[in-house]
């Protein structure tokens, strides 16, 4: 089984080499923080917060390696009606009017920490994680939509279409409302999301994962030296993705 | 692995409570084997039993999927051995793939005859992550599991071998 693999993974690496933080097994394998490492079968804490720091200085006009991979990952394809095609993370032009200074930008649920989609869900189906990942519970949302008005990112879709074909990490199917995990199957085995790796892996470096909670990690570290933004900040949400450079 | 002797004490005893039922007028007098819940239901499975009793499980899987299903979404608690995934990882059927592709598979073949319907796998996959090795008849298990999987080849040949001696056990002893 897979989590005998992690477990013997942990074992290992604890033995080999304790203290040190973020090392990279492989590609794709990273173990964010080895010693607060969460073991299999215990729940999720509020001791972090995951978030992510996009940097829009190093996003290019076109490129789609982060929307790519999500897809990939999460199984979420075309279906051939793009106005009604589930959309996790997509790519949006800024443009400055009066400089012409333009930005490109990945925009996907920002995983705020008071959340809108949460407040007003009748069923209690949209829901945030003790670490700090809004998600639906599809076994609950009866598909009302109420959530994809209220959240201001417009980053919910609707899901109109039946589905066969998903990865069995992502459970995803007709008649409920989606939206960026966070790739929380993937954060629960130490991995970072997709769309991050998938952006290292084509060396744009835009994407950092990490736990705010931590003052020791490299996102918290960036977001306390460095100009960061949250979208629509006057809303105060707390979102758990920032930006820097727009 | 579910050994002849064992498989086949068990399906005396199923068979024995079937004839039971009849004798009492509580079944039809029509059920036929193939389509008897119990008698004719094959027990596709990988591992040599269940992570509960087999009777447990037939009236209490789903309150014991129900658990897990909150305990997995709600807290992010992974890899139990209730887990739908790892109930489809043991109970996949190697013909297609599948827990719920046909009513030969291990979870249509209950619920097509309690004609109880099931929604789990309108979002859930019913293939396990791995395609059933040894599937497909280019690749063989070894270079299968030598090539792309590296990091599971020992696990990716042992459930070959499991397979191949659960296919053997099928054939040489029919399910009747
Ligand atoms: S970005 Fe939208 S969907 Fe995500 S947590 Fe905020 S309100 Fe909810
Ligand atoms: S669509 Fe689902 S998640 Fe969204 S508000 Fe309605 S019930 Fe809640």
């Amino acid at each position: 089984m897979s989590n005998d693999v992690d477990n013997s993974r942990r074992k290992f690496i604890a033995a080999g080499v304790a203290g040190t933080a973020g090392l990279v097994l492989a590609p794709g394998v990273t173990l964010l923080d080895m010693a607060n490492a969460r073991p299999a079968g215990e729940a999720a804490s509020s001791t972090k917060r995951w978030g992510m720091l996009i940097d829009s200085t190093k996003c290019a006009t076109g490129c789609n390696d982060c929307v790519t991979a999500c897809g990939k990952e999460n199984g979420v394809a075309s279906t051939g009606h793009p106005e009604t095609d589930p959309q996790w993370i997509r790519k949006i032009e800024l443009k400055e009017v009066k400089s012409g200074k333009s930005h490109s930008l990945p925009m996907m649920c920002q995983h705020c920490a008071e959340p809108p989609c949460v407040d007003v869900c009748p069923t209690g189906a949209s829901f945030k994680r003790a670490d700090g990942i809004v998600l639906v519970d599809r076994h609950i949302c009866i598909g009302c939509r109420y959530c994809m008005m209220a959240c201001p990112y417009k980053a919910r879709s609707f899901v109109h279409e039946e589905h066969d074909d998903q990865n069995p990490d992502v459970p995803r199917g007709k008649g409920c409302v989606e939206s960026c995990t966070l790739c929380v199957h993937r954060v629960d085995k130490d991995m970072e999301p997709a769309c991050v790796e998938a952006c290292s892996a084509g060396n744009h470096g835009a994407m950092l994962f990490g736990d705010l909670n931590d003052a020791n990690s490299e996102i918290s570290k960036r977001i306390a030296t460095y100009a960061t933004t949250q979208v629509r900040a006057d809303l105060a949400l707390n979102t758990g993705v920032r930006y820097q450079g727009i | 692995m579910i050994n002849p002797a064992k498989r086949r004490s068990v399906l005396g005893w199923l068979a024995a409570a079937l004839s039971a039922l009849l004798l009492a007028g509580v079944m039809p007098a029509t059920a036929d084997d193939e389509h008897g819940a119990h008698s004719g239901h094959k027990l596709i499975a990988k591992g040599d039993k269940c992570v509960r009793d087999e009777d447990y499980m037939r009236r209490n899987h789903m309150k014991i999927l129900m658990h897990q299903r909150d305990e997995t979404m709600r807290k992010g608690i992974r890899g139990s051995q209730d887990s739908l995934k790892n109930c489809i990882e043991c109970h996949v059927n190697p013909k297609t793939n599948s827990v719920a592709s046909s009513k030969e598979d291990f979870c249509m073949g209950c619920h097509s005859y309690a004609a109880v319907k099931l929604d789990c796998f309108e979002c859930h996959s019913s293939k396990p992550k791995a395609p059933a090795v040894g599937m497909n008849p280019i690749v063989t298990p070894e270079q299968k599991s030598e090539g792309n999987d590296k990091q599971s080849s020992l696990s990716g040949k042992m459930r070959w071998q499991m397979q191949a001696k659960q296919a053997s056990l099928n054939m040489g002893e029919g399910v009747k």
